[in-house]
């Protein structure tokens, strides 16, 4: 009986923790302003360098455009992840992490979201310029667009928080990330290529939506496992 | 004593490749559409299900790793010699797999590869292992082997996809002949050929498996008498 307000309270202790280190996260990037701009102009590259190589002609476009902006994403969100931990390492800001109560998983919700907003920020900057380079309408119901991308986003952001605190230790970590999150990311980036590409085309192949069902679970799985393992990754030495 | 063992264990486990050889190749009917190329499946699926296994071995002992860092750090390194063996030799029964298939397709199909739901979920499988490989090699120390093993855990959670992808999904890979529903299943010595066959190299894989975790465990040996050593000297 005593339990349930005492259980109450660690969660609001706990919430209040991960909001105090995302608070700080936020606070960082709104004074410097790194991970955002290097991440845009980036991705704004990747995707005037596909519609340089592959010609986006009306109908074409609509096949490959879902894939063009989740691998622009990809690769921009992959130089601003690194930046997250790398930040840390300094002055061992990670050391004083450690030992702040929440434990390992606050720590890593709470990058996680951060990175979460940056991402979606620069694909809502995004979106409008590639609409306009790749000619595109939406031939399918264009408002699960809304559903599909942030579900895809969250599977980046969070393997790609969880990869990249795994690689800052080791030698040349840039190099480790992309190596290591690119085939964990895979399947979801497969399903949301084809959802996007359902949405776009029309072309009513999925009638049960099973690559959204299948991208949420992914999240779920994946969020729940790296949750579970990241105080192994933080105190591995 | 273990000498003595050694020499008809190794005798025994080429006598049933052997066999499984004389199976595959000479017993088994000739398949009636496709022909002799059939043969190829006496060594694709079979290194497709053992690679399942040992990936296996690889995730229970990366399991451990993790459970006994703290608290057993002799077990944990023995644990780290097993998961390294595992997906050493799960990796390369996993390459066999991807190199027999397109052989098979290539005349069955007429292409080599298609990206159907089973091809695609074989390929992360063995770019996410080969990934845990390099990341072995990218860190080193106690440290490694347990971003390993966390890595490890993750590589695990695509062999159930994969396993499935066949099931869900209507691919353009044939659909399982083991466990695959009421219409699948197989003439009986087309499963004795494929029996044999998975065994002998099961067999052989486990003593592959068992090799590497010697080398691995006398390496550790090693670096453990080098770092007394240099303790030592200090």
């Amino acid at each position: 009986m005593m339990d349930q307000p005492l259980q109450t309270s660690s969660n609001a202790r706990w919430a209040a923790l991960v909001w105090a280190h995302l608070r700080k996260d936020m606070r960082i990037e709104w004074r410097s302003r790194e991970a955002i701009n290097s991440m845009l102009f980036f991705a704004l590259l990747v995707v005037v360098l596909f519609s340089m190589a592959f010609d986006p002609t009306l109908d074409a476009s609509r096949e490959i455009a879902g894939g063009v902006l989740c691998v622009a994403t990809l690769f921009a969100s992959v130089s601003a992840l690194n930046q997250a931990w790398a930040r840390e390492i300094r002055h061992q800001v990670l050391d004083a992490l450690r030992m702040t109560p929440g434990g390992g998983a606050a720590i890593f919700l709470a990058k996680v979201l951060t990175n979460f907003c940056f991402v979606t920020l620069v694909q809502c900057v995004l979106a409008p310029i590639f609409f306009i380079f790749y000619n595109l309408h939406p031939l399918g119901d264009a408002r699960l667009l809304a559903l599909v991308i942030p579900l895809g986003t969250w599977a980046l952001v969070s393997n790609g928080t969880f990869f990249a605190a795994l690689s800052i230790r080791s030698r040349n970590r840039e190099l480790l990330l992309p190596l290591v999150l690119f085939p964990i990311f895979l399947p979801a980036l497969l399903a949301m290529v084809l959802a996007v590409k359902t949405i776009l085309t029309g072309d009513n192949s999925d009638p049960d939506q099973l690559w959204i069902k299948m991208l949420a679970c992914y999240d779920i799985i994946f969020t729940t496992v790296s949750l579970l393992l990241f105080d192994t990754v933080l105190e591995a030495e | 004593m273990k000498k003595l063992l050694i020499f008809p264990a190794v005798l025994g486990i080429l006598a049933l490749m052997a066999w499984g050889f004389y199976q595959a190749i000479y017993i088994a009917p000739t398949e009636a559409t496709m022909g002799e190329v059939q043969r190829i499946f006496y060594y694709h699926v079979p290194h497709g299900i053992l690679c399942y296994l040992f990936f296996s071995i690889n995730f229970v002992a990366s399991m451990l790793v993790l459970a006994w860092r703290r608290s057993n750090p002799a077990k944990s390194l023995a644990a780290d010699a097993w998961a390294l063996a595992g997906a050493e030799v799960g990796t390369l029964y996993c390459t066999i797999n991807l190199v027999t298939g397109p052989l098979w397709a290539r005349p069955v199909w007429g292409i080599w590869w298609t990206w159907d739901a089973r091809l695609t979920t074989s390929l992360i499988l063995w770019l996410i292992y080969v990934s845990y490989l390099l990341v072995r090699r990218f860190a080193a120390g106690s440290e490694m082997q347990a971003l390993a093993a966390v890595l490890a855990v993750f590589g695990a959670l695509d062999m159930p996809i994969n396993y499935l992808a066949n099931r869900i999904w209507r691919t353009q890979h044939p659909s399982p002949v083991i466990g695959g529903g009421p219409e699948s299943g197989m003439a009986p010595p087309i499963a004795a050929a494929l029996g044999w066959n998975v065994l002998a190299w099961a067999v052989w894989g486990l003593a592959v498996l068992a090799i590497r975790i010697h080398l691995e465990r006398r390496q550790q040996a090693i670096d453990n008498a080098e770092a007394v050593a240099a303790l030592a000297a200090d």
